[in-house]
């Protein structure tokens, strides 16, 4: 697609699509390839500056991350051709992020700031004051909508977004599949940030928010650190993976010695979440790993439980999990998936995809891309 | 998960063996014990058995009259005999005390033939090797499940006012639930160290179609790792006094404020823990113990919710041990379903939540003696109430928690069943007046039935001058009585919705309890014999007065007769101190008309119309009553073609009429007149029992015989005679045929209320609406 560089210059660099959640912030950055040797000289320094800092680093400060291998390289959007750059840091940065705006003179670039999620309406007073900063706030579950059906149409560097899990019921046997959404409607959408909220979709305009849970991301970190003393997501994840819940959590068989078949339960399916640490021998010899590991299922199994229900609720077999819960998380994604079909007799599929948690960040860019384009 | 228990705690396996049990208190009537259950659970233990009761009851026998009048002037003789009953016992203790009350059981079995005792709860066959031990009996286990179902199916079938729905801030915490004699289908959502959901379709239909591992055990285990607070209750404790939003991150964390758009406030929990999520910050256990509690609530209640909607019901109760009589977690359950629901389902809870695996035990194992097809009643003598363990509760109740909890369970001799004439079975509400939510009415009533004490025990001492010890039972009575009244003060909902009329039975609960059947049997005997004198010479004068002025002095009659009441104090004291008091001076301090509540003239108007088909008539006091007012009353009706039902209490209750003692002053009665005696010889006026022993009515408990009777007969008027059963109860009742409401307001506090005075008088004439009568057409309802 040429466009001529007379239209390019209605969308004035730089372009950024930015989601403020209740722990992290998630940046999208778009970065021009096809910059001509024109525009190159008419580029303002500070701009530049920014490119550079943002695409020629992989860590910001302490805290800021860029998910390399997340980037959607050589991409086309609204006739420009760049790379679309994923980066996130706590929202507890914030300040210090909306302080770096002010010190490069962020608002001289005259361009508009798109912002969705709760950040977006906390903090755009400190944006103004601060920065000088007008922020464009779009509503989260808007943009989600929008960045999720975007990717998956632009698709992975060649490769399908979405994935799910063959055999999900056989853990020797259970393997992650490419997929495509080509027909995406009607899906239950359940994004796991900090909270859940559960969305079903009948198309990019038409959804509705079904219900959520304050038993989310949010709620297995904060439980870890107090657990255990870890710090960060990462950390827990870790001690996670080696731990094994059955230490902390009651099952079915250490209560009926076996299956309760009066109602079809497995012996080996949990009957109380934490139930062995009502005895006091037992909460003093249990590890931080078995402990983490316990948080991690029961959040997990928790959500897919709720996601399982609304599903059947409306009628709906196509399950996508998105949201940065998910991150790094296959202990999490697998249980997800094997909730979904063993309870549903098969009946339910549990979808994911490769950008988790970075959908409301592209749905704020392509709201960018919009506004501009109308006169 | 079903299971509630079998919980490894700490404390339970410390035995105490020091406890002494006071035997007149815990596991009364061993001795006639059988059919054993245990439910064991995580911390307490929950015996049941079936004895039976030796009691003593007033019989009243006919002299021969077609002998010479031998016995002296006396009507009838009163005899009191050995009646046994069928009680179910429900005693509820803590783990630590099963040995102590093991041995206590065996000492005292004495005529059993039991062998086997049925077993449930996560308990059982932790204890069944001591229980196989101490008490000789093989321990047969239950599934536990089905036991909770079936206790459950028993309480709300039997109990009225058995579930409710909890409201902290509300004037009354309890809100009572009318009985719907449909109990199916229902939801019913146990928290154990699980959860449980499972759908009840029918008695033996029920299927567990949902259940959570976040349940009672995920807050203990996860809050005893969090606050270092070992004991389920401390931990609740904790949670009371804590505050959620320094640990969990809100809406308005993330956005400021709310989320308008999506209608969420900012103080709504967007993640549960989310603000903990931190190293460098200390947490309270009280807050930490907060956010725990509402993260589980609030997770069970949105699965509830998610399962009642697809399951389309929308009675939901909430058990386990998690509930267990907590204001804590039921109002933490309330307000998430609440929450999710939008007020279109209510959560409900249970009076006997924490029996119905023991009930259910018991009714397992007495399968062949076909409990069910019995109607029970609670014991309010026997039973201890609704505790609640509020950290904040008064002392009284704080000493008798975490010792023995009661409940007892009496097998009516009828079955008992709805009026088919009540318009909505599933809306009546028999008592006019709510105490629980009514302050200064409970302060009147609670201050009136102390006041009225000594003269019940009075009265009890001097209806049995023969025996000695009467006295001391009396004293016993009167101690007992005392301190129910005590405890409804502090806890008005002990025993469901306190009424007047709850206020009543219990005391006739606590009188039976100590042989005390019917302390007013010779008052009862002295006035029929004196009524009956003037029977012939009331009716002659009647029946010389012109039609119309015959209709209001049969009226009139009634309420004259309605002002001889033992049960109100201001009549009492003047029958007390004027034995000359008599149907004429009664007659005097009527009100005359207009009355209080008047709808006389619509009645004379309906009398001119085509008579009823068939009338059912609830009676109230012997004496004048029954025979100077309400029997020539009877005739009359008789003569214009209509049939009479006299429904009758089946057992005593202050000076009413029985219908033991009906029986023979009717017959009496007929002897003299013939109209009376045309009617029982055709067939056209009949006795039936009400299956009442109350001094008050409630239309949805009813002898099923009447019932039937009220069917065959087509019924089409129903009068309701005094205060206890037209005011205090049903005064508000609507009906699907006409009815009739007849009193004297013979206490001036209640008059005071009504905006009467003493001596008012209701008559209260009513027409179904929208059923307007063909034949009478000219009157609207009233």
């Amino acid at each position: 697609l040429l466009l001529k560089p007379s239209w390019k210059q209605h969308y004035s660099f730089p372009w950024f699509g930015m989601d403020i959640g209740g722990t992290l912030v998630k940046l999208v950055y778009f970065e021009p390839v096809d910059i001509t040797a024109e525009e190159e000289q008419e580029e303002v320094e500070n701009l530049k500056s920014i490119r550079r800092y943002l695409t020629s680093n992989v860590a910001y400060g302490k805290t800021g991350v860029r998910d390399v291998h997340l980037e959607l390289r050589n991409l086309t959007m609204c006739g420009r051709t760049g790379n679309l750059h994923f980066i996130r840091f706590p929202t507890q940065a914030m300040p210090r992020f909306i302080q770096m705006g002010r010190d490069k003179n962020f608002s001289s670039l005259h361009t508009t700031l798109c912002a969705t999620g709760g950040g977006a309406y906390k903090f755009e007073n400190d944006f103004r004051m601060m920065a000088d900063l007008e922020l464009l706030k779009l509503d989260e579950l808007d943009c989600l909508i929008r960045g999720l059906l975007f990717v998956d149409r632009v698709g992975f560097n060649g490769h399908p977004e979405c994935y799910y899990f063959q055999n999900p019921s056989d853990t020797q046997s259970c393997v992650k599949k490419p997929c495509t959404l080509d027909n995406p409607f009607p899906m239950l959408l359940v994004n796991i940030g900090s909270g859940v909220s559960i969305l079903t979709v009948y198309s990019e305009n038409n959804y509705k928010r079904v219900t959520g849970t304050s038993l989310g991301g949010g709620t297995f970190l904060g439980l870890c650190c107090l657990l255990t003393g870890c710090e960060t997501f990462e950390e827990a994840l870790e001690m996670a993976s080696k731990g094994d819940s059955t230490n902390v959590d009651k099952l079915v068989k250490d209560i009926y010695g076996g299956d309760y078949e009066r109602f079809g339960l497995q012996g080996s399916a949990v009957a109380s979440s934490f139930g062995h640490m009502m005895s006091k021998e037992k909460r003093d010899s249990i590890s931080k790993e078995d402990l983490a590991r316990a948080t991690l299922v029961t959040i997990t199994n928790n959500i897919g439980s709720i996601a399982r229900m609304c599903a059947v609720n409306e009628k709906i077999e196509r399950v996508v999990f998105v949201g940065n819960f998910l991150r790094i998380n296959t202990v999490s994604t697998k249980l997800l998936a094997y909730a979904m079909d063993y309870w549903s007799k098969g009946q339910l599929r549990a979808l994911f995809l490769e950008h988790e948690g970075y959908f409301g960040a592209v749905g704020a860019l392509m709201e960018l891309l919009k506004t501009t384009e109308d006169p | 998960m079903a299971e509630c228990g079998r919980v490894d705690s700490n404390t339970s396996h410390t035995m105490d063996k020091s406890i002494t049990l006071p035997p007149d208190e815990i596991f009364r009537n061993l001795e006639n014990a059988k059919r054993f259950a245990i439910d064991i659970g995580g911390s307490l233990t929950k015996l049941a058995y079936y004895s039976t009761v030796q009691h003593k009851v007033a019989k009243v026998r006919s002299f021969d009259h077609t002998a010479k009048e031998a016995a002296g002037d006396k009507l009838y003789e009163i005899s009191m005999q050995e009646e046994v009953t069928a009680r179910l016992h429900f005693i509820k203790f803590e783990n630590a005390y099963i040995e102590t009350c093991l041995d206590f059981i065996k000492d005292h079995l004495v005529n059993t033939e039991t062998k086997v005792i049925k077993a449930t709860g996560g308990g059982a066959h932790k204890f069944k090797e001591l229980i196989e031990r101490k008490l000789g009996l093989k321990v047969d286990k239950e599934d536990e499940m089905t036991c909770l179902i079936k206790g459950c199916n028993f309480v709300l079938r039997n109990i009225p006012h058995e579930a409710f729905v909890y409201a902290k801030h509300a004037d009354s915490e309890f809100r009572f639930q009318t009985t719907n004699p449909d109990i199916f289908p229902y939801l019913l959502v146990n928290i154990g160290s699980g959860v449980s959901i499972v759908k009840v379709e029918s008695e033996d239909k029920f299927e567990r179609i949902g259940g959570s591992s976040i349940g009672g055990g995920t807050f203990w285990g996860l809050g005893a790792l969090l606050t270092k607070t070992k004991r389920f209750d401390e931990l609740l404790q904790l949670a009371s006094k804590g505050q959620h939003a320094s640990v969990d991150m809100l809406v308005k964390d993330i956005y400021g404020g709310s989320y308008g758009y999506l209608g969420l406030t900012g103080d709504l929990i967007a993640s549960s823990f989310g603000k903990s999520a931190t190293a460098d910050k200390e947490f309270s256990k009280e807050d930490m113990a907060k956010s725990l509690l509402h993260m589980i609530s609030n997770d069970i209640g949105q699965l509830a919710c998610l399962y009642a909607k697809l399951h389309n019901l929308s009675r939901v109760y909430f058990g386990g041990f998690f509930i267990r009589g907590h204001p804590v977690t039921m109002h933490t359950i309330t307000y998430s379903i609440n929450f999710f629901t939008k007020g279109e389902v209510q959560a409900l809870f249970l009076r006997h939540e924490g029996y119905l695996g023991a009930i259910g035990a018991f009714l397992k194992g007495a399968e062949e003696d076909n409990p069910n097809q019995y109607s029970w009643g609670e014991n309010y003598a026997g039973s201890s109430g609704l505790m609640s363990v509020s950290p904040d509760m008064n002392p009284m109740q704080r000493a008798r928690s975490g010792t023995f909890d009661m409940l007892e369970m009496d097998r009516l001799e009828r079955q008992l069943v709805n009026l088919p004439l009540l318009q909505d079975p599933s809306s009546y509400i028999p008592d006019t007046v709510d105490l629980t939510e009514d302050a200064p009415a409970r302060e009147y009533w609670l201050y009136c039935f102390e006041e009225a004490l000594d003269g019940v025990v009075k009265r009890a001492v001097a209806s049995q001058p023969d025996m000695p010890e009467a006295a001391l039972r009396a004293e016993k009575f009167r101690q007992k009585y005392r301190h129910k009244l005590q405890t409804l003060r502090q806890q008005p909902f002990a025993y469901g919705s306190l009424t007047v009329r709850s206020l009543l039975d219990t005391r006739e609960h606590c009188l039976n309890e100590f042989n005390f059947p019917d302390p007013y049997s010779k008052i009862k005997q002295r006035e029929n014999d004196i009524a009956l004198k003037y029977y012939q010479k009331a009716v002659k004068s009647l029946d010389e007065l012109s039609w119309e002025e015959k209709q209001f002095a049969l009226v009139r009659g009634v309420l004259a007769g309605n002002v001889f009441d033992w049960g109100a104090k201001a009549v009492s004291d003047v029958l007390e101190s004027d034995p000359e008091f008599g149907f004429e001076e009664a007659k005097r301090q009527l009100e005359e008309r207009p009355w209080l509540i008047d709808s006389y003239d619509q009645w004379l108007e309906r009398l001119k119309g085509p008579p009823h088909k068939c009338a059912l008539f609830f009676v109230d006091n012997s004496g004048v009553d029954i025979i100077l007012g309400v029997m020539p009353f009877v005739r009359e009706l008789l003569s214009r073609g209509t049939e009479v039902v006299l429904a009758s209490n089946s057992g005593p209750a202050l000076n009413d009429v029985t219908n033991g003692e009906l029986q023979i002053l009717t017959e009496r009665i007929a002897a003299m007149d013939p109209v009376i005696e045309a009617g029982l010889r055709e067939d056209r006026l009949l006795l039936v029992q009400s299956g009442s022993s109350s001094p008050c009515l409630d239309l949805s408990r009813l002898d099923k015989v009447l019932a039937m009777v009220v069917r065959e007969r087509q019924t089409d008027l129903v009068i309701i005679e005094g205060m206890g059963r037209a005011i205090h109860t049903n005064y508000y009742a609507m009906l699907s045929c006409e009815s009739l409401k007849m009193a004297v307001i013979k206490n001036s506090w209640l008059a005071d209320r009504l905006g009467g005075k003493l001596f008012s008088v209701v008559f209260k004439y009513e027409v179904p609406v929208g059923k307007p009568n063909k034949d009478c057409g000219a009157f609207s309802p009233c």
